[in-house]
């Protein structure tokens, strides 16, 4: 999938440290497939008295903004699989837990890493009803923009913003580098013949 | 040349190549594999026709969902796991590593345990080396010096058929720790103060290396528990420069270099230290002797106090955010503001996970508990070695009985309650001393409390029944 623009409404959910056992719990960590995770998405938050989830309001919002450290805790994929499957395709936030963002990534959700003091004007415009609550992420200018005209900037390291926009297959990629891999091997073997196997 | 960090010199060694935007193709030496974040990436393989690229590089064994209980009946049959998603996930690895050809510890098999407590046992883990797995406390190997980091399912399923990883290089911070550690302060309590220093996102983007007397007088145990939590900093990975200790650790383990190759190897390894006149991005210093026995009293890992100290008082915070994010940790914890921790009662003492499972670990707490007997308030006690070779050693040094008599379950390795995705959970409401890592909400189970600490506080709270000063039950030091 690729991405551009994404816009609409926005969840306002604004916490800092939403670790990923939040987004989705370890009964769902059993499962062998990626998808239907989003039942599950968010649960220890919901049960905690978090209630932008079920809020009619912003049923179906393509955009998550949170606090800082989002996403910390747990390596589990599961996490990006949870928000993928809930329709999240854009989460805002100061800073991601760098697992989380590299696992959301792969899936084709965009962390637009913005400065800390972005986030209240932001979460004022995703609680406010109606045309005023929608927010527009431009991937290609690296952008957010508001309906009060406000354009500010994100941060999205440039291989993942390319691969996001033109929809790399990663492993396609890398293996075209199949040459230099083994290079890379083969002097191993010579130098560190230790790490060249282990088992 | 430029004085380089120890984790410079690591990363320059395993660039395969590199573009301009920053980003480089790093090569993986060692992949540790478990059962819950490798079915869809063996899947993803499987649908793309592909290979395990270095599969003698790999190693699998299950460890997350296993029960503890026992695996194989009087009559040597294995016993059937009761909860299907779990017999479903563990027999997919199985066939997994069958069809791929991946080297595997069955779990009857007498090296299996937690990954993070295998690879290093083995001698997989070897400093210098780039090491990934499925799992976050994946940062644990970095106490040999090796880079080690924590990946997603995808990253699994890169790593898996390419036997690298596309990433941007980290920033690198220091952190010292000078003097001396007071009598009952462990490695534990070191991590705790740490990562309560810098926050739970502190490391963010970093790679930490720990240096300073406190470090290099710790043995590799200790220094597994300190690197492991280093994502509970937020940090990408932690890393001690390997020295003598490391060496001597090392030496003779299964899959570690042996003869002529040892030699060169150490050698080579003794240059794995950061230059003189290294840069980092950040250096933090704390002073070992403001460090005491340490307890959480919060939902996450930054939120700890010294055992003779209280849980903060809401009026302390005036920014309104952090101030709501106290109350709802502590409502959720049932403590009062400013409570002090010696009067919090336990119902539940768990000792294991990746932190605290090693045999260090276990001769710790069996020495608070030798002779005594939990109290009457303990509603559960498991012990859960972290792998097969430390329950063996354990049982031949007779820590087994010593936790039996003082009313614990001696249990089979694995992850156990530490996440609570096999049937050993923390009940609701239930208050559990906890040697694990992670004090999330849920964490050990819906609506479960748990309270980090070292294994002898861990001990010390089992007996006491109630949070508990380690001091008080170890005498003077020697
Ligand atoms: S013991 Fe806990 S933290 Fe360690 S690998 Fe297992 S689940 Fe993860």
């Amino acid at each position: 999938m690729t991405m551009a623009v994404v816009a609409g409404r926005a969840y306002p959910l604004g916490l800092s440290n939403v670790d990923t056992d939040q987004i989705i719990g370890s009964d769902w960590l059993k499962t062998i497939s990626k998808v239907g995770l989003g039942e599950g998405a968010f649960a220890a938050l919901r049960d905690n008295g978090v209630t932008v989830f079920d809020d009619e309001r912003y049923k179906g919002s393509e955009i998550l903004v949170a606090g800082a450290n989002f996403g910390c805790g747990s390596s589990r994929e599961h996490a990006a699989w949870a928000i993928v499957d809930t329709g999240i395709r854009v989460v805002i936030a100061p800073s991601f837990s760098d697992i989380f963002s590299s696992n959301a990534f792969k899936n084709g959700i965009l962390t637009a890493v913005v400065d800390e003091a972005a986030i209240s004007p932001l979460m004022a415009v995703a609680s406010a009803d109606g045309e005023d609550g929608l927010l527009k992420v431009d991937l290609i200018d690296q952008i957010i923009e508001t309906p009060d005209g406000q354009r500010r900037p994100f941060n999205i390291d440039p291989f993942r913003r390319e691969c996001l926009i033109e929809g790399l297959d990663e492993i396609a990629l890398t293996r075209t580098e199949d040459p230099a891999i083994s290079a890379h091997e083969a002097r191993v073997s010579l130098v560190e013949p230790w790490l060249a196997g282990a088992v | 040349m430029t004085p380089r960090t120890l984790y410079e010199k690591i990363w320059d060694a395993h660039v395969v190549s590199s573009r301009d935007d920053g980003s480089s193709l790093i090569y993986i030496d060692r992949h540790l594999v478990h059962e819950v974040s490798s079915a869809q990436a063996f899947e993803g393989l499987r649908k793309a026709g592909l290979p395990v690229r270095r599969t003698d590089l790999t190693l699998a064994m299950p460890d997350h969902n296993v029960p503890t209980t026992p695996r194989v009946d009087a009559a040597g049959n294995l016993i059937p796991i009761v909860d299907p998603a779990s017999a479903i996930q563990l027999a997919a690895l199985e066939s997994n590593v069958a069809e791929f050809g991946v080297p595997f510890f069955t779990a009857t098999s007498p090296e299996q345990g937690i990954v993070h407590v295998v690879g290093p046992e083995q001698g997989f883990t070897l400093p210098g080396c780039t090491l990934v797995c499925g799992d976050s406390h994946t940062a644990a190997h970095g106490a040999l010096g090796a880079l080690a980091f924590g990946i997603g399912t995808t990253e699994v399923e890169h790593v898996l058929a390419t036997q690298t990883l596309r990433m941007a290089r980290s920033r690198s911070m220091e952190i010292r720790v000078e003097g001396k550690l007071g009598h009952g302060v462990s490695s534990k309590d070191v991590i705790l103060a740490v990562i309560g220093r810098i926050g739970v996102g502190g490391g963010i983007g970093h790679v930490i290396e720990y240096r300073g007397s406190v470090f290099d007088a710790m043995s590799i145990e200790e220094r597994l528990t300190v690197a492991n939590m280093s994502i509970e900093a937020g940090a990408r990975a932690g890393l001690f420069a390997p020295d003598e200790t490391t060496f001597a650790y090392l030496k003779g383990r299964p899959m570690a270099p042996r003869g002529e190759q040892w030699e060169h190897a150490v050698a080579r390894w003794r240059e794995l230290r950061s230059d003189e006149g290294a840069v980092f991005d950040k250096s933090i210093t704390i002073d070992a002797c403001e460090i005491a026995p340490s307890v959480t009293w919060g939902t996450n890992p930054e939120q700890v106090v010294s055992i003779d100290g209280a849980a903060p008082r809401l009026e302390d915070f005036a920014d309104e955010g952090r101030r709501a994010a106290v109350a709802r940790a502590l409502d959720y914890m049932g403590i009062a503001p400013g409570q002090a921790m010696i009067d919090v009662e336990v119902d539940h003492v768990f000792i294991g996970s990746c932190t605290n499972s090693r045999i260090e670990d276990l001769r710790a707490a069996a020495r608070v508990l030798e002779g005594r007997h939990l109290s009457p308030r303990i509603q559960s006690a498991i012990v859960v070695p972290g792998s097969g070779l430390v329950k063996r050693m354990a049982e031949a040094e007779g820590l087994d009985r010593i936790f039996t008599d003082a009313g614990f379950e001696w249990r089979e390795p694995g992850c156990s309650a530490c996440l609570g995705m096999n049937p050993d959970v923390i009940p609701p409401l239930g208050r559990c001393a906890s040697t694990s890592n992670r004090n999330f909400v849920g964490r050990q189970g819906p609506d479960a409390r748990t309270h980090l600490m070292s294994p002898a506080m861990a001990a010390a709270a089992g007996l006491a029944g109630h949070l508990a000063d380690v001091r008080a039950y170890i005498g003077e030091p020697a």
